[in-house]
């Protein structure tokens, strides 16, 4: 194989007008199949013998296990086996950084829901009923139920390691001389917001089967997002080699980043198959999927930002206090990612960043769509909109003053690369008629405006290596047949169709020609898993140079065949010809006999590895990517001055995607995004119950289902108007840059910004409700601030920050107060004493 | 997934084969009519019947009768029957629009007349699996003792989630209730009882046969319901308010009552009298809605703001009378439904 040269993207196949394939909207390759009910997701595996998993979880927020008796669940008939912590004590987790979870909890339950024990039998309601009969003698502790409380009680710990007491990371990081920043500003704004945790609601309930197969090793069918990360959590617990472990992740009925940890109930069923000689399958209550969660963290935000009068920034300096829940998960990505963006969309010329995640006993965060970036946005675009009604510039050309443009390098040292914001923010200006609104609608009615920027996939893996983060597999069969292996993962997102439509426009194929073998550890290479809109670049470059690589090899035999330089062969409409005479070729089939018969079996590989970043300081390694997306979003509402109740009606977007592969995904995906943004701006709410304290400890989720967890369904969305700003970014396979999480991002605060603009009141916080306008409209009418959020940020110990100079003081991405990383490329010392794995900052 | 219990199945074919069957199995027998709520619950061990006794077969509850003098509705109609069908405009349009705002299309396929009448309370501390139960260590409704609602209340506070239920009182609708010993006719309003737990006053052994209309020609009527979605949950408050005007203008009868805000529907007789004899002017509409909202208590175990729920109430109550009076309320309407009016 030959070595990668740099990522092989943004090479056209031909000028635009050429491509046959990329660009026009086209059914999706697995629409067939979803739409028929067709597909196969986990939990329609069954297979014969098969028994079923329940587990038993904890009722107590925080305890100690003193011991566990399952005698006589044992003894129930139809239980097959009964595994406990005992059985399964090696610890895991998603980063090397914080490997913190055990699969069934050895002697320390930390929330509501925690898994102690697991009952495998004949029958589904057999387990359930044998559940309790398990006798687990539990020392209660002292419940930690949100970070203050976390902050003022060190003891008893949640876990033994993290920074100190019940805080699992503090970080601090300062680009540029802050204070003098502040000194030059003409108006400083200080604000603190809060950020309501919610969860994914995928409409797929997480399921797994696993079976001991005939030759002795496992394989686990499983709705993962992460295929790769959840192999190596199984070898790592179940101690066996990964060779011998086969990860099939089916299509996921919508993930979100639910499904992007490695989970206790998977590493549970591959240990009972493998101790039953049986298949064993787990199929989650929706309940369950609650306290699996690893969703959106709870954020309280202090906002403090310095402007000239003409808007541009002179300095920010953003804390953010994170509620973790009980477990690490991505909690040190969420942490730097809290603080990782804000320099991505406006020119922020000095930033100070300090970040605090604590743990709590709720099931643990972890990354949901716009991964910790949300809530920092939600709050920095309701602090533009008041420093533009302060300044008296219109929200919208505030930020055309101070969008960042293409190829900047940020004072954190983010490398970006195409930035159509400026484009976004002018469509839905003119979309929603915005001159025309905004300020002027009548009482009650209001438009709102907000931005954002996300990444195009994570610069960093999850664990150190150096080798690819994708890569894909073609082979060529003798009938014309195109098949392609890759380890990424279907979750709805349309990676599949992205994969086949890149091949296929290369070969000159249809996308149904291709046959794709995607998500199995044994059959394609690895794919680090769907998750932070890296599958489009990664995978999808990986598959541009697959097929590149096959076309140059029939192209060079079919030129051969027809006589003509090999400059002329053109692959179009499932036939290989000279693009001087198109009669004069053969059909794509015979062209791939040619190349079989001239070099042999056909088949070619493809891979990817994300650029270099200039961000060498310690934690520069979350925010870097190749490229990122922007979005604006004008949302427009109707709020009811009596009740406070609030309406959508409409809501124009406009997406910087750099080029749009499939415009009906794309639009799907932005579409999407909307749904959940509403979602989260008006109504989503993690929320816990703490009942009286005198008379108990419980702390449990308030409402763990899928009818009370209000989340609006396809009735309540608005009219939503999308636009795509296409300028292919050279760093994209055609272009193309991610649409998976950006456009979810401007909504929460655009609808914030249009309560204000309808009624004249401030929600400082999500989810925006009724109840909270009333209370903000009676803060108005009392002759106080007409506002409803947080009043306060507690006091944290910040650690010392890292200092490092931003480009235009001549910094070069180190901290001048650190060991410098220059050398971050290069493999370190694995026998070292300390394991690099451990110092590596980690991105998600 | 949630596994329903191991139980007993018995389908009769005639109301008296269901009354005997229900007296024979005692209180461990429960009706089962469309099965939406009750099933659920049963995965969740809320409720453990031994037997269920499935209405579906008996032809007689899915029967409905209109005569001059008034409408005789079969317990077993669906609520998608009762939403679609165009006799329940105009007078009794506040029974089809509260039918139709219950849940979504596939569940109103399914759930009946009956069913909603005697739909369980609900609560945010009971309507939870099992497993959450008991991390509360349970409550008094099933399987504990206290009330975590009102810690000290020494009864339970679930609250009545029926849609159908104020809508047909104040339509004044009778129920007529069959049982092995004999069957008796009372008022709508007095099967309800302010008390979580025994929350009807129907016995165990009776089965809610018909809903009895008396004609209403010349009355008007409507149901407005709080909710957080148009597409498919519970009320969390709701009005409903029918009257019948005078030649002059003047209201010669009405009735208010308010769901959701209590473990029954609580009738306002002091608004309804205060309305009595009076021309629904804006001041009219707001004492009256003033004293109709007093009654609500709506406590911290629902969705929304308790407080918040109090505050709107009479704001609700007042778009409703603006609908008897006939303004054009449809803007309001769409707003809270995000539904087409009926």
């Amino acid at each position: 194989m030959p070595e990668q040269k740099s990522p092989p993207g943004g090479k056209p196949n031909g000028n635009d007008g050429d491509l046959r394939v990329i660009g026009h909207a086209r059914r999706r390759v697995d629409a067939r199949a979803k739409v028929t009910g067709q597909t196969r997701f986990a939990d329609d595996i069954s297979l014969p013998r098969m028994a079923h998993c329940k587990l038993l979880r904890s009722p107590h927020p925080h305890a100690r296990i003193r011991s566990i008796d399952i005698s006589r669940a044992l003894a129930h008939p139809g239980v097959y086996l009964v595994l406990t912590g005992k059985d399964l004590p090696i610890e895991y987790g998603i980063l090397p950084v914080s490997q913190d979870e055990q699969a069934l909890c050895l002697d320390h339950v930390r929330h509501v829901g925690d898994p102690v024990a697991a009952v495998i039998a004949r029958e589904e309601l057999t387990a359930f009923e044998a559940l309790d009969l398990i006798q687990v003698d539990y020392e209660i502790l002292t419940t930690i139920s949100d970070p203050e409380e976390a902050l003022a009680t060190p003891t008893p710990r949640i876990h033994d390691y993290g920074d100190e007491g019940n805080i699992h990371k503090r970080v601090a990081l300062e680009f540029g001389n802050v204070d003098q920043g502040f000194a030059e500003a003409d108006e400083i704004f200080e604000d603190t917001f809060f950020y309501q945790g919610n969860t994914h609601l995928p409409i797929e309930q997480h399921a797994s089967v696993a079976t001991k197969d005939p030759d002795g090793k496992l394989t686990i069918w499983t709705s993962t997002q992460t295929p790769h990360y959840l192999h190596r959590a199984l070898a790592k617990v179940l101690q066996m080699p990964p060779a011998h472990i086969r990860v099939i992740a089916t299509p996921n009925g919508g993930g979100f980043g639910g499904k992007s940890d490695p989970f206790n109930h998977e590493i549970v069923v591959a240990k009972a198959a493998l101790v039953l000689d049986r298949p064993v399958k787990i199929c989650l209550t929706r309940e369950e999927v609650f306290y699996c969660h690893r969703g959106r963290h709870p954020v309280l935000m202090k906002f403090k930002t310095g402007v000239k009068k003409d808007g541009s920034i002179t300095a920010m300096h953003l804390q953010t206090l994170i509620d973790g829940g009980a477990y690490g998960s991505y909690g040190v990505a969420s942490t730097f990612y809290t603080g990782a963006l804000q320099t991505t969309t406006y020119h922020v010329p000095r930033y100070r960043f300090q970040g605090c995640r604590t743990f709590t006993n709720k099931p643990p965060c972890g990354p949901k769509r716009g991964h910790g970036t949300v809530q920092p946005r939600f709050g920095q675009e309701v602090q533009l909109d008041k420093i533009a009604e302060k300044l008296q510039i219109d929200p919208a050309d505030l930020r055309l003053r101070i969008a960042e443009s293409s190829n900047a390098v940020t004072a954190n040292f983010f490398r970006l690369s195409t930035v159509n914001l400026s484009e976004c923010i002018r469509r839905v200006v003119k979309s929603s008629d915005w001159r025309e609104k905004f300020r002027k609608l009548p009482e009650g009615h209001g438009v709102g405006l907000a931005c954002s920027a996300y990444l195009t996939g994570a610069g960093l893996p999850i664990y150190w290596n150096k080798m690819p983060h994708s890569g894909v597999q073609l082979k060529f069969d003798r009938g014309g047949g195109v098949t392609l292996f890759c380890g990424a993962t279907e979750i709805g997102q349309g990676s599949d169709d992205v994969l086949a439509s890149i091949v296929a426009e290369v070969l000159g194929l249809d996308t149904f020609d291709i046959r794709l073998y995607t998500g199995d550890t044994d059959l394609g290479p690895v794919d680090l898993g769907s998750y932070s809109s890296r599958v489009t670049i990664m995978a999808g470059n990986a598959a541009l140079q697959a097929a590149e690589r096959a076309k140059a090899l029939i192209a060079e035999a079919v030129a051969e065949r027809l006589s003509v330089p090999v400059e002329r062969v053109r692959f179009a409409e499932k036939r290989v010809f000279d693009s001087a005479a198109p009669g004069n070729g053969v059909t794509f089939t015979e062209a791939v006999c040619l190349a079989e018969a001239r070099f042999g079996t056909i088949g070619t590989v493809g891979s990817y590895t994300p650029p270099k970043s200039p961000a060498l300081y310690k934690g520069g390694g979350v925010g870097p990517s190749p490229t990122y997306s922007y979005t604006a979003a004008v949302v427009e509402v109707v709020v009811n001055p009596v009740t406070g109740w609030i309406t959508v009606p409409k809501i124009w977007i406009a997406h910087d995607i750099g080029r749009a592969l499939n415009p009906t995904l794309v639009r799907g995906q932005v579409e999407g995004s909307v749904y959940m943004g509403l979602g989260e701006a008006l109504m989503e709410e993690q929320e816990f119950r703490r009942l009286p304290k005198k008379l108990s400890h419980a702390l449990v989720h308030k409402f763990p289902s899928i009818l009370e967890y209000k989340s609006p369904t396809s009735l309540d969305m608005p009219d939503v108007f999308t636009e795509l700003v296409e300028e292919p970014d050279p760093k994209g396979p055609f272009g193309a840059k991610e649409v998976g999480q950006g456009p979810l991002l401007p909504i929460m605060p655009a609808v914030a910004n249009a309560v204000y603009d309808a009624i004249g009141v401030r929600i400082d916080e999500v989810p925006i409700t009724p109840e909270k306008i009333m209370k903000a409209l009676a803060e108005k009418k009392a002759g106080r601030a007409p506002r409803f959020g947080p009043s306060h940020f507690p006091h944290v110990e910040w650690p010392e920050a890292l200092r490092v100079p931003p480009p235009w003081e001549g910094g070069d991405g180190n901290a001048i107060n650190d060991v410098p990383r220059r050398d971050k490329a290069k493999p370190e010392q694995p026998h070292k004493s300390r394991t690099p794995e451990k110092d590596q900052v980690l991105s998600s | 997934m949630m596994r329903l219990p191991l139980f007993a199945f018995r389908a009769p074919r005639t109301l008296d084969e269901a009354a005997r069957i229900l007296h024979g199995e005692g209180p461990d027998a429960m009706p089962l009519a469309g099965g939406t709520d009750l099933l659920p619950n049963m995965k969740r061990r809320q409720q453990v019947p031994h037997t269920l006794l499935s209405l579906r077969q008996i032809d007689a509850l899915r029967a409905m009768r209109f005569a001059e003098l008034g409408a005789r509705l079969g317990a077993c109609l669906t609520l998608s029957d009762i939403a679609s069908d165009s006799r329940f405009r105009n007078g009794a349009t506040a029974l089809a629009q509260a039918a139709a705002q219950v849940a979504t299309p596939h569940i109103r396929n399914m759930a009946t007349l009956g069913g909603n009448l005697c739909l369980d309370t609900r609560c945010n501390y009971y309507d939870q699996s099992y497993e959450w139960r008991k991390a509360i260590n349970f409550c008094m409704k099933k399987d504990g003792v206290t009330c975590w609602v009102a810690p000290s209340s020494p009864k339970c506070m679930a609250v009545s989630s029926t849609d159908t239920a104020p809508a047909l009182m104040a339509l004044g609708a009778r129920v007529r209730l069959v049982s092995q010993s004999g069957e008796r006719e009372i008022s709508l309003t007095d099967l309800y009882n302010n008390d979580g737990m025994n929350y009807l006053h129907r016995k165990p052994d009776e089965i809610l046969a018909e809903v009895l209309l008396d004609s209403l020609h010349d009355w008007c009527s409507t149901y407005w319901k709080l909710r957080r979605r148009g597409s498919f949950d519970f009320p969390v408050l709701s009005v409903a308010a029918a009257a019948r005007f005078g030649k002059s203008g003047a209201i010669e009868v009405a009735r208010i009552v308010i769901g959701s805000a209590a473990s029954r529907p609580l009738v306002a007789e002091e608004a309804a009298k205060f309305l009595v004899g009076r021309s629904l002017t804006a001041e009219t509409i707001a004492e009256a809605a003033a004293l109709a909202a007093r009654i609500a208590k709506p406590l911290d175990n629902t969705d929304f703001d308790m407080s918040w729920r109090k505050k709107v109430t009479a704001e609700f109550v007042t778009y409703a009378l603006r609908e008897l009076r006939g303004d054009d309320v449809s803007a309001e309407r769409a707003a809270i439904t995000r539904m087409p009016s009926i």
